[in-house]
């Protein structure tokens, strides 16, 4: 582990999201600090993926700002990038390359990463050779999943991970949840299904639905 | 660097294992071409005074034809949102796979060119500059294609609005790759059409990479 997972605190100020012309939330406020977890919470289309994907810097917020150690992630978004990890909805492994060779591409893309160990932390060794397209819904995640193990990042952000995945598998994400956040990193998760998370927060997206008139954005 | 290298690896060993994809391009350019005689009429003479320009404007289709999906398979299956929070510029993305593209659908196309030009009665003068000119105006349509893949992204019929979008910007490398050809085969100096043809890619090059990668981020919005 190297120090930059040591600090942090990341902050989201007065946001707001607006998609396709509607205002999906707004006036959003949450802390995280060193070590801490948050889950996202709320019916379909409550915007628990638009926020993940504005905390990446996918998107850009209409209304507020987004923080690290005070300072907005927008002025510096190559070091925003170097510090996060996002596993979005689709699981972006190729059907004709082997769960290796899909591993390693990221492993190279991101600057670096042990394959070996990441293939480990999810049970997918036996499983390295076969190309994605023979593979289980459940293990294709898994194989997406495998790039949190790649190298340490300071900020997962996790969109309804446990989605498709066995028991087994959601022992080993909390585990490794778990590691990551005594190291001092931090984790946001949007789920339906229970990941067992101590002393999490949970981000009601209800809370910040728009009041009905000023519904128009 | 290390992502260019990634990138273009990865997707050369995509194109080698769904190597039927790259192969349906140059089955189109042929194809195309050898319409022509049967719907000219075998003569000689006119079909050797039209052999650069359909040669060309087969071409021109063919990666019209091939260019649709350069971002979509990564835009489907959630890799691009990946590419985009890397380390590397998304500009360094887009050339990484124009090259990738390139190398396996403009080479192919490049080596049958004077296959075709022997069965359209070319003057033997013009096989030189007719590679010469594809190497250089391939390139540059791919990067042209490029640009227009990004900005249709995610549009239903995109194929069609693609089509729409970089045809006229195609025209210029048409009329002077058909230039180059024409003036070599009537016994000119086609320093000036290859020129040209060097600047349109020199352009290209510098501008569409920075276009498509605008695009793409507009698309992942």
């Amino acid at each position: 582990m190297n120090d930059k997972t040591d600090k942090g605190r990341f902050d989201c100020r007065g946001l707001a999201c607006v998609r396709g012309g509607r205002r999906v939330f707004d006036r959003l406020n949450m802390t995280l600090k060193a070590g801490g977890a948050l889950v996202l919470r709320g019916p379909n289309g409550s915007g628990k993926s638009s926020l993940l994907r504005l905390m990446a810097g996918l998107l850009h917020p209409a209304e507020g700002q987004i923080a690290w150690d005070s300072a907005p992630v927008a002025d510096d978004p190559e070091a925003h990038r170097a510090r996060l990890c996002y596993v979005g909805h689709l699981d972006a492994q190729k059907p004709a390359l082997t769960l290796r060779e899909n591993l390693a591409f990221w492993a190279e893309i991101q600057g670096g990463g042990d394959v070996g160990r990441a293939l480990d932390a999810f049970a997918l060794t036996a499983l390295a050779d076969q190309p994605a397209r023979f593979l289980s819904a459940g293990q294709r995640r898994r194989a997406n999943l495998a790039r949190l193990a790649l190298a340490p990042r300071a900020l997962w952000l996790l969109d309804e991970p446990a989605t498709a995945l066995d028991q087994e598998t959601r022992l080993r994400l909390n585990a490794l949840i778990a590691d990551l956040r005594r190291t001092g990193g931090m984790v946001v998760v949007s789920t339906h299904e229970d990941l067992d998370l101590r002393e999490a927060h949970t981000l009601n997206m209800a809370d910040y639905a728009p009041r009905p008139g000023e519904a128009a954005a | 660097m290390s992502a260019f290298r990634a990138i273009l690896a990865r997707d050369l060993r995509l194109a080698l294992r769904q190597a039927l994809d790259s192969l349906l391009v140059v089955a189109f350019f042929v194809i195309a071409v050898v319409l022509f005689p049967l719907g000219v009429g075998p003569e000689a003479n006119v079909l050797s005074r039209m052999s650069s320009g359909v040669i060309w404007v087969a071409a021109l289709l063919s990666v019209l034809l091939s260019m649709d999906r350069l971002f979509q398979a990564d835009y489907e299956d959630g890799s691009l949102d990946l590419l985009a929070l890397s380390p590397a510029a998304l500009e360094t993305v887009v050339i990484a796979k124009v090259l990738a593209h390139w190398l396996v659908t403009g080479l192919p196309l490049i080596i049958a060119a004077p296959v075709l030009a022997v069965l359209l009665n070319m003057p033997a003068d013009g096989f030189g500059l007719l590679v010469l000119a594809l190497l250089l105006g391939t390139p540059a349509l791919n990067l042209i294609g490029a640009l227009g893949a990004a900005l249709v992204l995610g549009a239903r019929r995109g194929g069609v609005l693609l089509a729409l979008l970089i045809l006229p910007l195609s025209v210029p490398v048409l009329i002077f790759g058909v230039g180059a050809v024409e003036a070599a085969i009537s016994g000119y100096a086609a320093r000036v059409p290859m020129l040209l043809l060097g600047a349109i890619l020199a352009g290209s090059l510098a501008l569409c990479p920075w276009g498509a990668a605008a695009a793409l981020r507009q698309a992942l919005e």
